[in-house]
């Protein structure tokens, strides 16, 4: 069972019900669940969409995209039935707060769904987990079979005479799948190749429908907007970034764990205060703030608010929250082969540009790293990497290349310095 | 085909594939899922499992093929009883995944993507598992181990002999 941690300056939304016993229904119900799916109920769709677009919640999977707006692009009218997607696929580097979701609080999942729906006019949702989280996907599967016997899901929820009905669904291994067009794919058994955009899934997505996909800790923070109120949840973040984030935070801190803090909070004191500081002492290289595709800070540009706005302005991104710390004796030149090796590991292999980009840029990498690179190849790794960028399908393009440039950019003095036939400087796998 | 009567699989995993063809408002939903389970049954997905799930939805071994060698957790040989998948990402790689994976090779006397002569221990690398706050991780089939030490493996695998000899079953 991973381990829980706590902090005094942590904000508990989202994980106000970890180990708190939330996974079984009655429970979940006495610690004040499905009073929110309730309120919309009485409320209706608009005001849903409404309460959303208020509560500036923006979408939890790492694009940021504003959750109300994204579900005001469903077309009210449909020939098609309509969808909710739930994204709990998880699978970038640096990330665990879904897998925390699933475990601790299944039901919350199960209501933001539902509230999701409503608000579209949805009949039928999907939750689609990894493949690795076989247990994770037990937990959830009960849970759901535990709101259906309640009256919850099916024929008419909560006797208002509305239709809905969940589906759990696993993966198989394939971080592409995460993509939002490459999950449906797999959703309809195919393989997990992305789909061109235009149409988005808001108006051609699973089976053909109009369809709303969301990270799983952005439908497991619907209840929570709707209970606390638009205005009360967006207080507790910085401005257009409503809420909080479950941060994640590993790599070589004293206490690392999935900590849930406002929008916006400070990213050096996530790493001295929250986290406890480099552990064993050392001094800080590098972080990552927000999983593997995000291009890494150094330490002097780690006095920022950890927002959509602000990482971007810092010229990285926030993405999925996991924060990876990295102390000043990493290689960061293997940190990178390792970074880009899992990317060219996961391409799809349907677009030229990451196919050739991840598996060059690996090869060339890795060859450096080993003692036998030449001095053309730094320049090589940023040129291949800067003709990835924007030139693919889906983003994971974008999502290997980012973090290749920054590394090249920040640390070329690292990289020159394995040239030549010179070993690694750093001990192995430091 | 009448599933019943010549499904190579238990009658309860028939059953459950019997089930999900009609859960999903398309069939070929089921595709992914019932690989996997077809997986856990017998170790891998052989012909004739390619065949019996093909048929059951309606489409060509070959559309089965191809889905299946694009997700990684599913595979055409054999793996161990106990499949142990040592996550070497670069949160894990961070705290001593690689360490964590060298012990398993030692102990194991294998090599990764290899099954022991006993055919009770496979060994893979494997990308992020989704524990990174909890690193270094590894799976053991379905199993996480958390906050892995070098001194702990020969303890995990202890425990899964005695499973095997106390269970007899998967």
């Amino acid at each position: 069972m991973p381990r829980l941690v706590s902090h005094p300056d942590e904000v508990k939304i989202v994980s106000r019900r970890f180990g708190q016993g939330a996974a079984n229904i009655d429970r979940y119900i006495e610690l004040g669940g499905y009073q929110a799916v309730k309120k919309c109920l009485a409320q209706g769709p608009e005001w849903v969409i409404d309460e959303m677009k208020a509560s500036n919640l923006r979408g939890r999977g790492g694009a940021g995209f504003p959750t109300g707006l994204k579900w005001s692009f469903v077309p009210k009218q449909s020939a098609k039935p309509k969808y909710v997607l739930v994204n709990g696929d998880e699978s970038e580097p640096c990330t665990c707060k879904d897998h925390l979701i699933f475990l601790h609080d299944p039901h919350s999942v199960i209501e933001g769904t539902i509230i999701a729906g409503l608000a579209i006019g949805a009949k039928m949702g999907f939750i689609y987990l990894r493949g690795e989280y076989r247990y994770l996907l037990e937990i959830m599967e009960k849970a759901v079979a535990d709101a259906y016997a309640k009256g919850f899901l099916g024929k008419d929820i909560f006797g208002s005479g509305n239709e809905f009905e969940i589906i759990t669904q696993t993966g198989a291994g394939a971080y592409e799948v995460g993509e939002e067009s490459a999950l449906m794919e797999s959703l309809e058994g195919k393989r997990g190749v992305p789909r061109i955009k235009p149409p988005f899934p808001a108006v051609v997505g699973l089976y053909g429908g109009p369809t709303v996909i969301n990270n799983a800790e952005t439908i497991a923070t619907v209840p929570h907007v709707i209970t606390m109120g638009a205005a009360a949840f967006s207080a507790v973040g910085s401005p257009r970034n409503g809420g909080t984030r479950l941060f994640g935070i590993s790599g070589h801190v004293e206490k690392p764990g999935v900590y849930e803090l406002p929008m916006g909070y400070n990213l050096k004191k996530i790493v001295y205060e929250v986290a406890g500081g480099v552990w064993k002492g050392r001094g800080l290289k590098a972080v990552i703030p927000g999983g593997s595709s995000t291009p890494c800070l150094l330490p002097d540009e780690i006095d920022i608010g950890m927002d959509f706005d602000q990482v971007g302005k810092a010229g990285s991104m926030l993405g999925s929250a996991g924060v990876c710390v990295i102390d000043d004796q990493t290689c960061i030149v293997e940190f990178a082969q390792r970074t880009i090796a899992f990317y060219q590991h996961e391409s799809c292999g349907w677009c030229i540009p990451c196919r050739e980009g991840t598996d060059w840029i690996k090869k060339t990498i890795t060859r450096l790293h080993a003692g036998f690179g030449e001095a053309k190849d730094i320049d090589n790794i940023k040129y291949i990497g800067e003709n990835m960028l924007g030139r693919t399908f889906c983003p994971l393009g974008d999502a290997a290349a980012m973090p290749t440039l920054a590394f090249v950019k920040k640390f070329r003095k690292e990289f020159e310095d394995h040239l030549n036939g010179k070993p690694c400087p750093f001990a192995k796998h430091a | 085909m009448n599933t019943e009567t010549i499904s190579i699989f238990t009658p309860a995993t028939a059953a459950r594939f019997d089930a999900l063809v009609l859960k999903y408002p398309v069939k070929r939903s089921a595709l992914i899922p019932m690989m996997l389970y077809a997986q856990d049954e017998i170790g891998y997905l052989s012909d004739a499992a390619i065949l019996e799930i093909a048929q059951r939805i309606g489409i060509t071994e070959l559309d089965v093929r191809s889905v299946a060698s694009y997700y990684s957790m599913l595979r055409f040989k054999p793996a161990g009883r106990y499949n142990v998948q040592v996550c070497t990402n670069i949160c894990c790689m961070l705290r001593g995944g690689y360490d964590i994976l060298d012990r398993f090779k030692e102990e194991l006397h294998i090599g990764t993507k290899e099954t022991t002569a006993d055919g009770m221990f496979s060994l893979e690398e494997v990308e992020c598992i989704g524990a990174c706050s909890w690193a270094p991780a590894i799976q053991v089939n379905y199993d996480f181990h958390d906050e892995l030490k070098p001194e702990l493996v020969s303890g995990i695998l202890d425990a899964y002999r005695g499973k095997a000899s106390s269970k007899g079953g998967r």
